[in-house]
């Protein structure tokens, strides 16, 4: 086995094995403790899988469009074309080490608070194993391993709303649940149409159509853009989204927000389009339309929300919109956005829960209409809010900012009346995504100190330092270094480009 | 042809080993009459015959009661597979009762006999190469059972579903009856093979109003057995009132009886194009039915009755991808009934350890108790707890009960394999309704519990159960088994192809 190999299995077994270490440790501070550990060592075997073979640089037609730095296969259930083949390629390193990342600053935040519900040790321990399901997502190159994997993360979600959340957590964790089977399920019979046709899951066979039918790559593009419609979530498959966002614990929003909804658009770019190519040149239009309906809609509801974790998790709809539509537009201009609003969502949207977390676990209250004036309380509170918000906006310089921008020219640089119009619609919803984040902040910062507010101290938790900073750099790197995701990245989706307009 | 026939005694070993666990046992209990031998000779006649029809199955295939090239006994894979299942369902369902008969709820001599008795029906099943066989056998097993269900001492409730299950049950056999009687009259034959030949061969006889009338009163006398809809109706009012290890068992190997008596005849015996539209309408109607009325179930075991018929949806669903002519190429046919065996295989393991899982949390020779008595078990009991949530989420088809999402991935890929995406559709909505009730269920035994205890009540609401050390046993196997299952299903999927 090569070192690449061993880090691949290192990436899902450290994380597993910890989640055990964790179950049978039997005192809860040491049990977070020896979570913690796990997840850094994860992230430690993370970041080394960058280096690697690059011999996609040199990508022509005629060869495989999915070459990934370091690959594994071995068989597992012939029966059902089952193998456990991971690799990871600059289409995923990004997420995986995002992935890393957030579930190691979850682990952290959790050494210092747990919320109410349940033992700190089961929520760690649940924890990683929903980062195993994520990571295996992100590294799966077999169709029926990539579903595995993406089956994994329902139930411990689940139980982490369930058993963590807010006032209304059964129902929310529920819908959750019922939702998101559904999406998968929808998978399933996508995957195994594919299979049924192709006669292997392998994705790197089967990347750019593998000669399936007209008919089958749009029967086989529908189910499984249905399904990653779901997770992402696409208007109008998203209602369980703001219900989970609001009553999960903040944990639980940082990881949902910040890397389970990439698993959906993950596997738009990966699976439905590299599969399907002729589906998804056939559907891109109708994947447009829905994305600028859910940027409008979601950032019309936003404005009328009173409730700040509601708010920021339908602003996770809106953004999730951008990057649907840079995969609509099937350019790589597009897909390329796509993939750096996915980060860039998830460090952002992953620091302002944190940060509602915050507001809502200080002042007893996440309602608007009860919160004002945190900056003459707690100055750094704010400012730290004032940050994540603007970088949520699509501020030049900052994370949020490439995404949406570059979504937006790729929709425009396709052209013809439907693109154009797409196009100046996103734009027009990227200024509603101002609007409503410079009303919540002017709500929640400004003004004279409401009497939720007026408790506040000034002073933050070291835990909550640690756990935000990573993230306000990371936001700030990649808006002024937009190459740290795009560089890896441009090889890949090149050759994806190459096979979808071959 | 002599007049006297070679008999392979070697083919029908695991018959004889069952039946003579029936007889070793009813004298065991006459002579010794203590009830712990009786159970040790049940236990290891039950282990016995497991191992017996793994042996002899591991060899090529053993034919015998020949007549000509058609054969009464067929022992081969499949066969012993159905043998040795039954066997060691039968001795799970040993352990379970345990903790009853020690209660001194049922006569050990008696119910150890009945159910070594129904184990032989089983495993006979398996092999049965002729309409007669089958239908004596499918009887052998479900006879005893009418007496299992109504053996519970002083219960008004298991003598009410006693007689449900003797009436329903009589009326099927007879339907099937009927039905051989008339194929019998349209081809003149009763074994399977000859039949499927014939009808083949000649496919005037195949339209013929009497063969279409004889088909279907074959399929719906069978389908009885299976509990699907409309033909469900005795199966959870029969499970509620017997006996836990009972019920267990009557959804388990009863319920595979079925299923292996229903596949003998649709895959050798009967037209496809004739059963594959009824099957593939039993099969949607069972799964939607069931999981829609298990949404409104309070007590335990009705509600794992009712998501039993729709599990049993699930097994025929594969068989309904015969319907189209897609379907019935000979390699999506043989895809076909592997997965419908495979996935019967992975849930009996799984319904087997929920019911353990059910019994090891409630006191002894108690019934299944409402949900509400289950409600934070698993905060008192953590390790049986998780052992039924994750028979409960093997049965709902997620992650970490690999065994059931194995299991409904094996059925999605038969049917499009045989082109049946429609019906793969509705497997795929099928089991997001049942993940609402299986997700209610264990998401319960967690929560805490709803109200302060008042007493301890009668049926046991929250206090704390002894675990009765054989009831563990049983689900910690079946539990491990699948555990072993989820990670290696090929294991089944070889065996279920063979």
């Amino acid at each position: 086995m090569s070192f690449g190999q061993v880090l691949l299995v290192a990436v899902l077994a450290v994380p597993a094995l910890g989640a055990v270490a964790v179950a049978a440790t039997p005192r809860d501070r040491a049990a977070r403790l020896v979570g913690t550990v796990a997840a850094a060592l994860t992230l430690v075997a993370a970041v080394p899988l960058v280096f690697g073979d690059r011999s996609w640089f040199a990508w022509s037609a005629g060869a495989p469009a999915v070459r990934p730095w370091h690959e594994l296969d071995l068989p597992w259930v012939p029966g059902l074309e089952l193998r456990f083949h991971l690799g990871v390629d600059g289409i995923s390193w990004p997420l995986v080490v995002l992935t890393a990342l957030l579930t190691l600053l979850c682990c952290g935040y959790s050494l210092w608070r747990v919320p109410e519900g349940g033992s700190g040790r089961a929520l760690v321990a649940l924890l990683l194993v929903v980062e195993v399901g994520i990571l295996g997502t992100f590294l799966a190159l077999d169709l029926v391993l990539f579903f595995l994997f993406f089956e994994v993360v329902l139930l411990p979600m689940y139980a982490i709303i369930a058993g963590w959340g807010g006032a209304d957590r059964r129902r929310a964790a529920r819908k959750f649940a019922l939702y998101t089977l559904f999406g998968s399920v929808l998978l399933l019979v996508g995957v195994y149409v594919v299979v049924a046709a192709a006669g292997t899951a392998d994705v790197v066979a089967l990347t750019g159509g593998a000669g399936l039918s007209r008919g089958t790559q749009l029967a086989a593009f529908t189910l499984l853009a249905i399904a990653f419609a779901v997770k992402s979530p696409l208007w109008p498959l998203h209602s369980w989204l703001p219900d989970a966002h609001t009553q999960a614990p903040t944990v639980g929003s940082v990881v949902l927000a910040g890397v389970l909804l990439k698993m959906g658009t993950y596997g738009l770019i990966r699976v439905a389009v590299g599969v399907a190519p002729e589906g998804a040149r056939w559907a891109a239009p109708v994947l447009g339309v829905l994305a600028v309906a859910a940027i409008l809609v979601g950032s019309l509801v936003c404005l009328a929300q009173t409730e700040v974790k509601r708010l920021i998790a339908y602003s996770s709809v809106g953004h999730m919109g951008f990057v649907l539509l840079g995969v609509a537009t099937l350019t790589t201009t597009g897909i390329q956005a796509a993939l750096i609003g996915n980060v860039a969502h998830g460090v952002i949207t992953g620091l302002l829960f944190f940060l509602a977390g915050a507001v809502k676990d200080r002042t007893g209250t996440g309602s608007l209409a009860e919160l004002s004036g945190l900056r003459e309380t707690a100055p750094r509170l704010a400012g730290l809010l004032a940050f994540a918000a603007i970088a949520s906006l699509g501020l030049p310089g900052l994370a949020g900012f490439w995404g949406e921008a570059f979504a937006v020219i790729a929709a425009v640089q396709v052209g013809g009346p439907l693109w154009t119009t797409l196009g100046v619609l996103a734009a027009v919803g990227g200024a509603l995504t101002a609007a409503y984040f410079l009303r919540l902040l002017r709500q929640v910062t400004h003004g004279r100190p409401s009497t939720a507010v007026g408790r506040v101290g000034p002073g933050l938790a070291g835990a909550e330092l640690t756990a935000w900073v990573p993230l306000v750099l990371l936001a700030l790197a990649i808006g002024l270094a937009p190459a740290l995701v795009l560089g890896v990245a441009e090889g890949p989706v090149d050759a994806l480009v190459g096979v979808v307009f071959p | 042809m002599n007049a006297v026939q070679s008999v392979d005694s070697v083919a029908l070993l695991p018959a004889y080993l069952a039946a003579g666990t029936a007889v070793l046992v009813l004298i065991t209990d006459l002579l010794l009459a203590r009830p712990r031998a009786t159970l040790v000779v049940a236990a290891l006649g039950a282990l016995g015959t497991a191992v017996g029809a793994a042996l002899v199955g591991a060899g090529a295939e053993r034919r015998t009661f020949c007549v000509g090239a058609d054969c009464s006994w067929i022992f081969g894979g499949r066969a012993a597979l159905v043998g040795a299942v039954v066997a060691l369902l039968t001795l799970g369902v040993l352990g379970l009762s345990v903790p009853a008969l020690r209660a001194g709820r049922s006569p050990v001599g008696e119910y150890c006999f009945l159910l070594a008795c129904s184990m032989t029906g089983g495993v006979v099943l398996g092999a049965a190469g002729d309409l007669i066989t089958l239908i004596v056998a499918l009887e052998t097993l479900t006879l005893p059972l009418y007496v299992l269900v109504g053996l519970r001492r002083g219960s008004l409730a298991s003598a009410e579903a006693a007689v449900t299950f003797f009436v329903v049950s009589v009326v099927a056999t007879t339907l099937t009856l009927l039905g051989a009687a008339l194929l019998y009259a349209v081809t003149g034959g009763l074994h399977l093979d000859r039949l499927g030949a014939v009808l083949a061969e000649r496919p005037e006889l195949r339209n013929l109003p009497l063969t279409v009338a004889a088909v279907a009163l074959v399929l719906v006398g069978l389908a009885f057995k299976v509990a699907a809809v409309p033909f469900h109706a005795w199966a959870p009012a029969t499970y509620d009132g017997a006996p836990l290890p009972v019920a267990a068992y009557l959804s388990t190997a009863s319920k595979l009886g079925g299923v292996v008596a229903l596949l003998a005849v649709v895959q050798r015996a009967l037209p496809a194009d004739q059963t594959g539209p009824v099957l593939a309408l039993l099969a949607v109607l069972t799964m939607t039915v069931g999981n829609l009325v298990a949404l409104r179930q309070r007590r335990t075991v009705r509600l794992l009755a009712w998501s039993s018929v729709a599990q049993a949806g699930y097994i025929l669903a594969p068989l309904g991808a015969l319907a189209l002519a897609a379907g019935r190429t000979g390699e999506a046919r043989d895809a076909a009934y592997a997965a419908a065996v495979a996935y019967a295989v992975f849930f009996v393991v799984l319904e087997l350890a929920a019911f353990a899982g059910v019994t090891a949390l409630r006191p002894a020779g108690a019934d299944g108790g409402t949900l509400d008595d289950l409600r934070g078990a698993a905060r008192r009991h953590p390790w049986r707890g998780a052992a039924l949530g994750l028979a409960l989420v093997g049965l709902a088809g997620l992650p970490p009960g690999l065994a059931g999402l194995f299991a409904k991935v094996t059925v999605v890929r038969a049917l499009l394999d045989g082109g049946a995406a429609w019906l793969a559709l509705v497997v795929a909505v099928n089991a997001v309704i049942g993940l609402a009730y299986y997700l209610r269920v264990t998401a319960g035994l967690w929560a805490p519990a709803a109200t302060p205890t008042p007493a301890p009540t009668l049926s046991g609401g929250a206090v704390a159960v002894p675990l009765v050390g054989v009831v563990a046993v049983v689900l910690a196997v079946a539990t491990v088994a699948a555990v072993v299952l989820g990670v290696a299903p090929q294991l089944v999927l070889d065996l279920a192809g063979r």
